[in-house]
Order: C-alpha cells, then structure tokens, then sequence
C-alpha cells in the first residue's frame, strides 16, 4: 500500500501529539500541580491516530476515561486538553470536566466518561441519528478490554447489527482491566471473536502498527458509510504507563504489577518508533521529523502556559451549566 | 374553530399521541425509540398512527435491551436529534440507569455547557391487576433526586399533551412518568400545539382550611377527597403538582401560607421519597403551621399481587378524607 506523503506526515503529527502531550504531564502528575485523575494513553497512541485518519472531519468519536489520544486525533488541540486537565475555564470542558469528560463537538468528538463501557450505547445512538437522517457519517466507539465484561456491549453488538448501523466498535486491548490482567476477566482470549455471534463483522489488529490500523479503519468506515453495519475492531496494544497517573500509583502507592519482562517487551513495539523506522526508509529524512517534533514541542510549551494563566471557573459559576436553557 | 371543536375530548393515551403526532410533523429530529411502539399491548394507543405517518425509521421498535436502547437515545440527543424513549413499565427503565443518570443527567454540566441532550426518557407505571412488585413500581423519586434531570408527571389528558410538547422541546433530559390508571381518563383537549411550563404546578380547586399537594393520579383522588370533604365543612386546597423536579414551590408555599396545614399525597413510597421533599420544603420554610404535615403514600413495602393486598397497599381519596378530619379536628 502506497501513502501519501501528506497522510503520513499528519499521522506522524498526531502520533506525536499525543505521545509528548502525554509524557509532558508525568511533571505535572507526579508533583501534584495536576489533581484530577489522568488515565495517560502512552503506547497506545497508534490506535487514535490510524483510525481517527482514517475518519471524515464530521464523523463521530465517544471515548473512555483513557481519550487524551481520542480527542487530539479527532480535532481537539492540546491547548484545550492541557487547560481541562489542569481543570480551567479555557479548557474543551470549562474545567468542569477534567481529563475523563473531553468534548469537542464541533469537530465530531461528542465525549468521552469513565463509566465503562457507559460511552458504548451513546455511540450507537450516534450512529442511529445518523441511520435515520442518512448523513453518512460514521461513529468510532472507543472503549478499553475491560469494557467487554458489560452488558450493554452485547446488547450494543446485536441492536447495530439488526439496524446496520454506521458504527464501529474499537476496543483497544491493552491486556488489562485496571490492575487485573484481561486473562483473569475473560474464559477466552479472544475478545474480537465476540462480535461474530452477533453478525458484526470482527477484526484483530496489531493497535502498534499505525498503518495497519489505519488501513482496516479506512475499510471498516467504508462499509459503515455504504450502509453495510457495524465493524468490531480489536486493537492489540499496551500501555506504557500504570492505569491512572504517572505510574499504577492506585490508592498513591506503586502498584503496577505487570511483569517487567513484559513490559520491557512492549517498549521494543513502541508504536512511534517503529513508524518512524518506516517513514525514515525513503520518505523522510531524519531533519524533517525532527522538525515535526519541535513543532509539536512547542504547542505542548504553549498549552501549558496557556493553561497555567488561564482562570479557574469562578465559584459564582457552581451552578452554571446544569440545565440549559 | 366552532364550539364543537373547542370542546373535542380526548383521552389522556390519546392525549399523548397527538402530542407525538404533532411533534414529529413539525420537527425532524423528533423520533421515537423503545420497546413496543408498535404493540398496544405495551404502550396502550399512545403511538397510534405514528408508523404510517412517520415510518420505522423514526417509530423503532426495539429488542428487550434497555440499557442500549436507552443509551442510544441520550447518544442520539448528544449528536442533534430529539430523541423519545419510552420503557412501557417503569420498573425495567432501571436497566437505563446508567445512560439516564451517569451520562444524560451530568452531560451538559461535566462538558462545561458544550453538548446538552434533548432526550425524552418515558416511562410508564403499569400496576394494579395483581402485576406484583417488579410490573408496579413509581420511581419518580429516584430521578427527581438527581441533578440534571427534570421530572414531569401529568394527571389529566391536557397536562399529558402540554408536558409531552414541553419535554420534547426542552433542552434537557426530562423524565416523563405517566401511569396507566390514568390512560382512559377523558377531557377537553385543544387540538392545536401547547405546552405546559415544566416546573408550574396547578390548583385544582380553591381551599382555606387545608393544603393537599398531590402528584399524578393522587390528585384525582385528593379531588374526590376534596368534594367530600367540603360536604363535612372542611375547605381544600388541592394543589397538582404536575412537575416533581422542578417542584412548584411557589405555588406550595403560597397555599400552605394561606391554609396553615398540609397533606402530601404521592403515588410513591414515603421514605426518601417526594413527599419527604414536599414536608421538608414547608418545615424549612419560615410559615407556622396549624398542625403537623401529612403525608400519604404508598407504604414502604413492595407492591404484593393479591388483590385484597393491593387494595390495602393504594391509598384512595378515604385516606386522604380521614387524615383531613384529624387535622381538622381542632379546627377553629
């Protein structure tokens, strides 16, 4: 498959949009200048930028608690990211959200919570407006391993299937629920074979190799807009960091009890480097990725003093925003 | 518009389905989802018609999937539609809690006022005919408690159109409860498009001896109890309440300010529930009361399926004529 250089260079952008974005905050976290709980998608961040280049800018996106990647690669800026994670006015969800609640719907990404498995119906309901106003857009749900021991997945499956609607269920497989490994949650290992009794079509892909994801996103996203139904997409991916915060520093204590051997495993699949291995063999020079990342280097600067000054909500605003009018 | 036509009578079920007629023809983003749109079985005649004029691209009968379902009608909201769930008994909308309360309740404020959901979330109390607890119960309370939602529950056939109108054109989740005790009701209707202020309760009839606030099918019974009671020589004030969240309080206090006393009459159970609100907003208030607040609901057990049970367990106007008399008791 041949790419162009344009998509490649903005894959490689997003890819590291959300890779320094990600890292910038471990600081941050760990010094305790950012309080709300932040779920860090570090090594995982080719499944957000391969399925979300694969999308049309009007398409829909709902993520998880872990969505810092959904939303860069679905329109949102670092600059509103940082400023909500830093819970401020400014931020994509005026502070009153913090790093879970990520919204921008101007650009498709309708939300994102940490209810799991609970953004999986509002996605289905997405794709059923867009059934029944025939927009063609499409709807990618995010959702995390662990979602799949819900209900409300199953019940999503066969309502999609029935209706054949322009969704696509992504679950990026990071081999563990929180702190509990996916093989002590499920009888199987074999999550994408779950769609199959439902009549969704199911698909298991390597979630580091961004090319790869974007090449069945751009399939799965074809059929969805040629009224064919919903795709299941598993993403085998890993993440770099512990479930919430700089380490698994659940409860404040290190808890990360996946094995180093793995993890050291996982590192030498880093989705970003091993892109860059493919676009420094013949489609750009090394000064010009480098370039890529000072740019980004210095949006991430900017964020972060954009945050840093900019206001808390005011405490005669508590109440705003409960209904609208 | 001629005299007969002013006066046409509707049902309270046919109340509602004029109401999703003429919503759904003036609006396209208006649609319909929940199990048994298409059957009178579950929704009674209140979708009548809705199919042939509107298709099952906007009527979408669905599997018994509540969560999802619900789910996707809050989703559809977030993305622009008006989206109308209905859950033909109340008691299986609790498989919609979490799309309900988690996500539509909080979803405008979490996101800072950047996507709100215009999600009508119906559901109906079907009880009686010895259906037993898990076909009887009003959850009203439940979602009354819950920021973010507003919950209305009409008592006649002209506040069931009004309020359907009102929630759907409203920009938020509203719960919309109706019982099917109250679906052959007949009255006067208005053919043309109205609403009803969600949050105004109404008074049914001018008191000043006693203040009953009622909700839903308690206010025809406070009504009968209130004829009755004016035979004994005691003046009710009988207010519908209409909206539980929000409440009238307004329309309470003013009435319990003139009348010094106050029974609460609900369809609910008592603990936590609406009338424990009702109660709490009186004794907060700065008004001296003439004797201790009433209440009358269900009692705090499970709808039983015997009908000697049942008839125990609903209270009726003779409850409500009997705690009047004690109130009224020392009345000067």
């Amino acid at each position: 498959m041949i790419y162009s250089k344009s998509i490649l260079r903005s894959i490689y952008y997003t890819l590291l949009q959300i890779r320094l974005c990600e890292e910038s905050l471990i600081a941050p976290i760990s010094n305790g200048e950012v309080k709300c709980p932040v779920h860090l998608c570090t090594g995982q961040e080719a499944v957000a930028a391969g399925v979300c280049a694969a999308l049309s800018p009007t398409d829909y996106v709902f993520g998880n608690h872990r969505s810092h990647g959904h939303f860069l690669a679905h329109g949102g800026t670092i600059k509103e990211l940082i400023a909500e994670v830093y819970c401020k006015e400014t931020g994509c969800s005026r502070g009153r959200g913090g790093s879970m609640h990520l919204c921008k719907p101007a650009t498709g990404m309708l939300g994102s919570a940490p209810i799991v498995a609970g953004t999986i119906s509002l996605a289905l309901g997405s794709a059923l407006a867009s059934a029944i106003c025939q927009d063609k857009k499409v709807t990618v749900s995010f959702f995390g391993d662990g979602a799949t021991g819900e209900g409300v997945l199953y019940e999503s499956f066969n309502f999609a299937a029935l209706k054949k609607l322009p969704i696509i269920f992504a679950c990026e497989n990071n081999l563990y629920s929180t702190h509990m490994s996916i093989r002590e949650c499920r009888a199987n290992g074999t999550i994408y074979k779950s769609g199959l009794p439902f009549s969704v079509p199911s698909f298991r892909v390597d979630g580091n190799d961004v090319l790869a994801v974007f090449a069945v996103a751009k399939k799965a996203a074809l059929a969805c807009r040629s009224g064919k139904g919903p795709v299941f997409i598993e993403f085998m991916t890993y993440r770099f960091r512990g479930h919430v915060g700089a380490d698994d520093n659940v409860q404040g204590v290190h808890t990360d009890i996946r094995p180093k051997k793995e993890i050291a495993g996982w590192f030498k699949k880093d989705p970003i480097r091993r892109f860059e291995r493919y676009l420094l063999n013949g489609v750009f020079g090394k000064a010009e990725l480098l370039k890529i990342k000072e740019q980004v280097d210095a949006e991430i600067n900017d964020a972060f003093n954009f945050a840093l000054k900019s206001p808390c909500p005011q405490e005669s605003d508590l109440g705003k925003y409960v209904f609208k009018k | 518009m001629s005299s007969k036509n002013k006066k046409r009578k509707l049902s309270y079920s046919l109340a509602i389905n004029e109401a999703l007629h003429q919503m759904m023809s003036k609006d396209k983003s208006v649609f319909l989802i929940g199990q048994g749109v298409k059957s009178p079985w579950y929704v009674g005649n209140t979708t009548r018609g809705l199919i042939a004029k509107f298709g099952e691209n906007r009527v979408i009968d669905t599997p018994v999937s509540e969560n999802a379902i619900t789910g996707a009608a809050v989703g559809a909201a977030i993305a622009g539609m008006r989206s109308i769930v209905v859950h033909p008994r109340l008691d299986f909308m609790i498989y919609g809690f979490d799309p309900i309360i988690n996500q539509a309740a909080n979803w405008y404020y979490m996101n800072g006022g950047k996507a709100s959901v215009p999600v009508v979330i119906w559901g109906i109390i079907n009880r009686g005919g010895e259906q037993g607890a898990q076909h009887s119960q009003a959850l009203h309370a439940m979602f009354a408690h819950v920021p973010g939602l507003k919950v209305v529950m009409p008592a006649t056939p002209y506040d069931a159109k009004g309020l359907m109108i009102a929630a759907i054109e409203d920009n938020n989740p509203v719960v919309f409860i109706d019982d099917r005790w109250l679906y052959s009701l007949e009255e006067a209707v208005p053919r043309e498009r109205y609403s009803i202020s969600i949050g105004k309760g109404v008074i049914r009839r001018k008191g000043t001896d006693l203040t009953i606030a009622a909700i839903s099918y308690m206010a025809h019974e406070a009504c009968k109890a209130g004829e009755e009671l004016e035979k004994l020589g005691i003046s009710a004030e009988i207010i519908d309440l209409r909206s539980v969240k929000p409440l009238d309080k307004e329309i309470i206090l003013d009435s319990v300010q003139k009348t010094g006393r106050l029974i609460v009459a609900d369809v609910g159970w008592k603990t936590g529930g609406i009338s424990a609100e009702i109660a709490a907003l009186v004794a907060e208030s700065p008004i001296v009361l003439k004797s201790p607040i009433k209440r009358i609901t269900l009692p705090d057990i499970p709808a039983p399926a015997n009908g000697n049970l049942e008839k125990c367990y609903y209270p009726n106007k003779n409850d409500i004529i009997i705690e009047a008399q004690k109130l009224l008791r020392n009345k000067k």
